[in-house]
């Protein structure tokens, strides 16, 4: 690709407290625009990866990490990063759906007002840009005071894509996000990214080697630490060629 | 027998044993109800003692014992709170952590006599600040401190934490966190340790004896810095030091005592249940 990367991971190792070597010299450059799927065997290191791209990994303790993640250029790691203004930029949406206790409206205007944002004009709007983006205004516009609980699983985990596009990121998460999700709601989600690419990256763990396939732009196969190849997503799923990436896409294993 | 009999046994015993635990507490109100009703009058809350206390009202007594409770709070609550969020949100295992772990267990062992004398060395003596309100608010403060630290500790550590991860996702700092997710969440329970520490607070005796109580007192005090009458001093003085005092007089304090700790009580639940239903989910 001719464009500068968005992100770039040189040489990552990372290894949690007890001692288990979690990734190991992962070397990638993601571009934006794009949707990029990270997918392997359950632990083969997708989520740690992930929650490093925003430092989430800094919350657990004990942890040793090698190697850069540059956004834009810059690494992640550095000292003088502001790691709040850094996971307002690279958002992550979570597994199951995780709403705050609150209303829907006290959801999606939560980050912008940590960010010290207070104009409701400026607030409003950006509760009816993220819902529309996430597919989600015309179900809820008329309860947008209403407890973000009393939403269903596929519409709470919407609303909580629509919380991180409220930050205007220009990087989003998807850790399995349609993990819980029914096949119609799993659907909707899926449509809604190739929606959502035109304006920001999407670095997503897909819930299955299906899914991988059918959202993705390019795809890495991560197993026991290691990216085993990084491909476009057609070749990627259609001409493997690392023989475990194709004994995984086949079910051999996994 | 049969392992269904022993299991109806069994049941039967701890309900037994359960309900044991509600008769002292019933026993203890109705007696004390009983024999104090009698001598609760409007007069009795809001005048002075006269003719040395055996006639009259309790009144600088009950203002006394409100101050103090509202001293100790000033005293106690930042800096239990401020503690127990120290420990559950930032502090790891370090030396400070276990050295202050160490401190709260053993000032909860203290007996209460030893902070009135800690009391009357610390503050009345030491900081010059006299028998005085500040100087039992300080001491009862101190008291209370390892019961509220403990269960606003808890509370704040029993808030899931998914909700710490998600807030810090959307790019809220640790304190925002702190402040806009944990603290609303874990406020009932903080409250409940508030005031579990003030009720106990309000009933102690012994850490007033040497730092503000006062036996008897024509006036009422004029600022922080003055002695005062207390409830649980009070009590304990017209029940062994006052010779011909009405029983109807002592039974009567005791049970004022007893129903502005209850009330305290009752306060804390109704906020708790209207707390909890204004952050349903």
């Amino acid at each position: 690709m001719p464009m500068e990367p968005l992100l770039s991971i040189k040489n990552l190792y990372f290894t949690y407290e007890d001692e288990i070597e979690a990734l190991r010299d992962i070397s990638l450059d993601i571009y934006p625009h794009e949707v990029f799927v990270l997918f392997g065997p359950s632990r083969s290191g997708k989520t740690t990866l992930l929650r490093l791209l925003n430092r989430l990994s800094d919350l657990k303790a004990g942890c040793e990490r090698q190697g850069l993640i540059e956004f834009k250029g810059k690494n992640i790691f550095d000292p003088d990063v502001v790691v709040s203004d850094l996971r307002r930029n690279i958002s992550m949406v979570f597994a199951l759906p995780s709403p705050l206790p609150g209303s829907i409206y006290d959801n999606l205007t939560y980050g912008l007002k940590m960010a010290g944002i207070r104009d409701t004009a400026v607030l409003e709007e950006q509760v009816e840009k993220s819902l529309q983006q996430a597919a989600l205004w015309d179900e809820v516009k008329d309860r947008l005071h209403k407890s973000a609980f009393a939403l269903s699983g596929g519409q709470q985990q919407r609303l909580c894509i629509a919380r991180s596009l409220a930050l205007e990121p220009e990087v989003i998460l998807l850790d399995n996000p349609t993990s819980g999700l029914d096949p119609l709601s799993t659907s909707v989600v899926e449509d809604s990214l190739q929606e959502l690419k035109q304006y920001y990256c999407i670095i997503m763990v897909p819930h299955s080697v299906q899914q991988a396939a059918r959202v993705a732009d390019r795809a890495g196969f991560m197993l026991d630490g290691e990216l085993i190849e990084v491909e476009r997503g057609a070749a990627l799923f259609t001409r493997p060629r690392d023989q475990r990436t194709e004994d995984y896409i086949t079910g051999r294993f996994g | 027998m049969s392992r269904q009999q022993a299991q109806k046994v069994v049941v039967a015993i701890i309900t037994a044993v359960a309900a044991l635990v509600v008769i002292p507490i019933i026993l203890v109100i109705a007696f004390i109800v009983i024999q104090g009703i009698g001598a609760i009058s409007w007069e009795f809350l809001t005048t002075m003692p006269r003719n040395g206390m055996r006639e009259g009202g309790i009144m600088p007594a009950i203002l006394g014992t409100v101050l103090l409770t509202f001293g100790t709070f000033i005293a106690c609550i930042p800096l239990a709170i401020g503690t127990a969020i120290y420990l559950a949100e930032y502090a790891g295992e370090n030396r400070l952590t276990r050295w202050v772990r160490l401190a709260i267990v053993n000032l909860a062992g203290i007996p209460s006599i030893v902070y009135g004398l800690f009391g009357l060395g610390a503050f009345v003596l030491f900081m010059k600040l006299g028998t005085s309100i500040i100087a039992g608010s300080l001491t009862l403060g101190i008291m209370t401190l390892p019961v509220v630290i403990s269960t606003a500790e808890e509370a704040i550590l029993a808030v899931p934490q998914r909700f710490r991860v998600v807030s810090l996702s959307l790019g809220a700092t640790r304190w925002q966190t702190i402040r806009h997710q944990v603290l609303p969440h874990a406020l009932p329970g903080i409250l409940t340790g508030v005031i579990l520490g003030l009720s106990r607070a309000a009933g102690e005796t012994a850490p007033l004896l040497f730092t503000v109580a006062a036996f008897y007192l024509p006036d009422l005090p004029a600022s922080l810095f003055d002695q005062t009458m207390a409830l649980p001093y009070h009590l304990y003085v017209i029940s062994t030091q006052v010779p011909d005092m009405p029983v109807s007089i002592q039974y009567g304090t005791a049970l004022v005592l007893l129903l502005f700790v209850l009330s305290l009580t009752l306060v804390a639940a109704i906020v708790r249940t209207r707390m909890r239903r204004r952050r349903e989910w």
